[in-house]
């Protein structure tokens, strides 16, 4: 039974257990609501929950574990000795599958018989039949896989098949259990809402797991990168040189380098306009004025990062070579760390003037007015009293944004160039580790080089500094936050 | 006694000091100065910035409207039946072994023909230079015609096709002809025909549908390259990120905002949301490639794992801001109903979501916003592959199909090298701009309509 057919089995059952808890309670008092212990809808309720949640949870660990379970059987038809490591035999597996599912395709549209199926041939034919139903395999089928794919067929089938026994037996036994234990004094509400409360909880670890699944994710294949690569040669290395013949040099320092440089570039244009732009909003303009400029500035945060790309690669790019670069001999390449390190900057712009413009304006009243007693003009008392007042917040504001600068992407991709340098010169093409982190993971690769693996590595790094950023900012705001109360 | 000793006073001692509240002294002259200079750096800064802000879309739109309209040929087409269908017996088999070239030559001919019938003069011009007038799209869309209706084999139509990228470009301005003595592609005496043809109503621009329709189509051909396929993607993701980040959303704020004990594991949650609300995006990108592609084996560049990502990525800033819209709602709302004999979860189901719904709403919509323009992650998981045939529908299991989204399209279009295509990635850009402008706008209505001052 597909798998889709037996989820809406298991709906129809739900929908049974919700009519029948019902009705079934309201039986057992003889249509006496006030008699019952909740209202009559929790019961209906509990008896959908439980004709649907436990075979719905054994029905999702089963496919889970089916797959493993299998494969685990099918390394039998392959002796270890035949593969030189571990990524050889994943491959191979993965070959087994998609002939496996190739043929289930063409059984599903017709192309195929089921006998035919069966009894196919390990010769050149099978490629180009699948071929007509749409199934691309990449190389010819020996007749080791194909010997294999059948009997993967044959244990997948027989998983489905009590796969859906199973679901349907458990389905219907939580139907009859939630039906038997239904009468006016069972505690519908207290056992649905226990339910709801488990499934919030649920929900609410979700971010854990998400910050696991990075972490995990990152850390396996950095860890795999390490076998293949020295880890040493890659932190400290000075060249930047893929070559998928081999022998590449995968220093982290230039990229490291280009990134840094970049942010720097992109944080002297945004926090000083930032800065300003976020004093003279809570200090010096109208509530009209400002009700017009700030949600204008706050645009240019709701722009894609693409369009800023496009921004930088047409106009920024172009503008600065042909004006910059070239008349002071300094570079003669549109992508460049100015180019990305101006366009960044203009992004962080209502990043900083927003999350500076909420610090101003927490700093109370009572210090301006002070200020302006002791005959201060505007301008001192934003720059003795209120800026030092709000500093650990914009503080706080500069490091959150130097972190987006490093992690922006798109922009770099698009206006920074590709060339691993270690250089100087701001009008040179340079590239980031977000950059090499797309440049090595687009198109079709296999993760068993260190090239594509290297990825996983420069994402980790990626993922620690600015994860350090963030947590430092948050413990620079906390730790020096004047309490003013 | 004081009257005294100021009359002691040495007559040497400077005189008191003048001053009146009317005149400035230099110190005060230096102060305000300060004070004004102060003052126009923050106007200064704000110019700065909304003048970027409006050169870029300038810039943006100023390159990218022209991608709406598209060169077209128009000319009547006789469909030589003994060309296309050789053998006469109106098959579609053996009609489909005539290939487009076939359908080329066919197109080429009549043109050149045409042009002597109507006296156009085509000096300077080679048969072959006036056959680069037409799109290499053309010739394929004819031969679906003829192969969808194989009756108007013999008859003679009048027949639209695109004509090719720097024709295009002339009529919009963007190829001159100073640019086309330096390209190879494009000779000036092929302009002044073009000229011809415009005067004689055979080429003209007209409103482009395709660019919204069409699937991406390859270098040679940006005349052709549409947004369908890109629309569609994007269409999938946002719907089931839609359906994937507001239950999930909802639940967990409901969880931390009102049930949630004070303990180390609800911190630890905490922390995790508001740091993962900072991470780059690139890394959900990285995560998606490896859990959900090289784990779980979900196909590459499909809807459905790039909403996964997206659905990841949002998932914080919705809980940041679905908490926020559930604490705004007072006290006294939950005790009441809790005085009157709710459950808790009678009480937040019954009375705390319906009052935060609307603020729900709008966090939720410009969360939705955000992923919608969001690109780096979809680079990693293969979506910026090209992707010439549409998704299936929804319901045919289209969720799977390899797609693109808007703005990878927007990206891939950029980084190739036929400046036809950056007028096309503008374009797109400009159809991404409206989507969002119009969920910000939805979101700003929400606020206004339903925000409630307790």
């Amino acid at each position: 039974m597909p798998i889709l057919l037996l989820i809406i089995v298991l709906g129809v059952l739900a929908i049974a257990g919700f009519i029948l808890g019902r009705r079934r309670a309201l039986a057992s008092v003889e249509g006496n609501t006030r008699r019952l212990h909740s209202l009559p809808n929790y019961y209906a309720w509990h008896g959908a929950i439980m004709a649907f949640l436990p075979a719905m949870a054994v029905l999702t660990l089963w496919l889970i574990a089916q797959p493993l379970i299998i494969e685990r059987q099918l390394s039998d038809f392959f002796p270890a000795e035949q593969f030189e490591n571990d990524s050889q035999r994943i491959l191979l597996m993965a070959d087994v599958r998609r002939v496996a599912e190739g043929l289930d395709v063409a059984v599903a549209a017709g192309a195929l018989s089921d006998d035919d199926a069966a009894n196919i041939s390990a010769d050149g034919t099978i490629r180009d039949r699948l071929a007509t139903v749409g199934v691309a395999l990449g190389a010819d089928v020996t007749a080791q896989v194909l010997e294999a794919s059948q009997a993967y067929r044959k244990l997948a089938a027989t998983g489905a098949f009590w796969r859906s026994i199973l679901a349907l037996i458990i389905a219907v036994a939580g139907l009859f259990y939630a039906l038997r234990i239904t009468n006016g004094d069972f505690r519908a509400r207290n056992r649905v809402e226990a339910v709801i409360l488990g499934v919030l909880v649920l929900a609410s670890t979700i971010a854990i797991l998400t910050t696991v699944g990075i972490v995990l994710s990152m850390l396996s294949e950095t860890i795999r990168f390490a076998s293949m690569y020295p880890f040493k040669d890659f932190l400290f290395g000075l060249t930047w040189q893929p070559s998928f013949q081999g022998n590449s040099e995968l220093g982290l320092l230039p990229l490291l380098w280009g990134t840094l440089y970049i942010s720097l570039v992109a944080m002297i244009v945004a926090v000083p306009t930032g800065l300003f732009t976020a004093i003279y909003l809570a200090e010096y303009a109208s509530p009209r004025v400002r009700s017009i400029v700030k949600p204008l500035i706050e645009v240019i945060a709701g722009i894609p990062t693409v369009v800023f790309g496009l921004f930088a690669l047409v106009t920024v790019g172009p503008f600065l070579r042909d004006w910059f670069a070239v008349p002071t001999g300094l570079g003669s390449s549109g992508s460049s760390v100015m180019t990305a390190g101006l366009v960044i900057g203009v992004l962080n712009i209502p990043f900083i003037s927003s999350l500076a413009d909420d610090i101003i304006n927490a700093v109370p009243q009572s210090l301006r007015d002070g200020s302006y007693g002791l005959g201060a003009t505007k301008s001192e008392t934003v720059r003795q009293v209120i800026l030092p007042a709000a500093l650990p917040g914009i503080v706080g504001a500069i490091l959150l944004a130097a972190s987006r600068a490093i992690g922006e992407t798109m922009i770099v991709t698009m206006g920074a160039g590709a060339a691993a340098k270690l250089d100087l010169n701001p009008f040179e093409a340079m590239t980031t580790i977000t950059v090499k982190i797309v440049s090595q993971l687009t198109g079709d690769t296999e993760f068993n080089s260190p090239e594509t693996l290297v990825a996983f590595a420069l994402g980790m790094t990626l993922f620690v500094i600015t994860l350090g950023l963030n947590i430092f900012a948050l413990w620079v705001v906390r730790k020096y936050r004047e309490q003013y109360e | 006694m004081t009257d005294a000793t100021s009359a002691n006073v040495p007559a040497s001692a400077p005189a008191p000091h003048k001053s009146s509240l009317l005149t400035q002294t230099a110190l005060m002259k230096k102060r305000n100065a300060a004070e004004s200079r102060f003052k126009a750096y923050g106007i200064a800064a704000i110019t700065l910035s909304l003048s970027v802000l409006a050169i870029m879309l300038w810039t943006i739109f100023s390159d990218g409207v022209s991608a709406f309209k598209q060169a077209t040929f128009s000319f009547p087409v006789t469909l030589d039946a003994e060309k296309l269908d050789p053998k006469g017996n109106r098959e579609r088999d053996e009609m489909m072994r005539v290939t487009t070239i076939g359908y080329t030559n066919l197109l080429n001919q009549q043109l050149v023909a045409y042009l002597a019938d109507r006296g156009i003069s085509t000096e300077g011009v080679s048969d072959k230079d006036i056959a680069a007038f037409i799109s290499r799209d053309t010739p394929a869309r004819l031969r679906d015609m003829v192969l969808a209706n194989p009756d108007i084999l013999g008859q003679t139509i009048q027949f639209e096709g695109f004509a090719t990228g720097r024709i295009d470009g002339y009529l919009k301005g963007r190829v001159t002809r100073d640019t086309a003595e330096r390209d190879t592609n494009i000779s000036v005496a092929q302009l002044d025909l073009a000229d011809r043809m415009i005067s004689e109503g055979i080429l003209s621009a007209s409103f482009n549908w395709s660019f919204l329709t069409a699937p991406d189509a390859s270098d040679q051909r940006p005349e052709a390259a549409g947004l369908g396929v890109a629309l569609i993607g994007s269409a999938y993701m946002m719907f089931l990120v839609v359906i994937m980040v507001l239950p999930l959303g909802v639940a967990a704020s409901i969880y931390l905002e009102e049930f949630a004990p004070k303990n180390r594991w609800t911190d630890l949650i905490e922390v995790n949301i508001s740091n993962l609300a900072a991470v780059p995006s690139i890394v959900y990108g990285i995560l998606g490639l490896a859990i959900f592609i090289n784990f779980a084996k979900f196909p590459q560049s499909s809807p459905l794992v790039g909403a996964l990502v997206l659905t990841l990525m949002t998932l914080p800033t919705i809980i940041i801001a679905t908490r926020a819209a559930i604490r705004a709602v007072p006290p006294s709302i939950r005790d009441a109903a809790l005085g009157v004999g709710a459950s808790k979860m009678q009480t937040v189901f019954h009375h705390v979501l319906p009052l935060a719904a609307p603020g729900i709403l709008t966090g939720t919509i410009l969360g939705l916003a955000s992923a919608l323009g969001e690109t780096a992650p979809l680079l990693l998981i293969g979506m910026v592959a090209f992707v010439a045939n549409y998704p299936a529908g929804p319901l045919d299991g289209g969720m799977l199909d390899p797609a693109t989204a808007l703005p990878v399209q927007v990206y891939s279009w950029a980084s190739r090298s036929d400046p036809a295509f950056i007028e096309r990635s503008a374009g797109a850009i400009i159809v991404l701009l409206a989507f969002l402008v119009v969920m910000n706008i939805v979101a700003i209505l929400l606020r206004r309509k339903f925000e409630r001052r307790w």
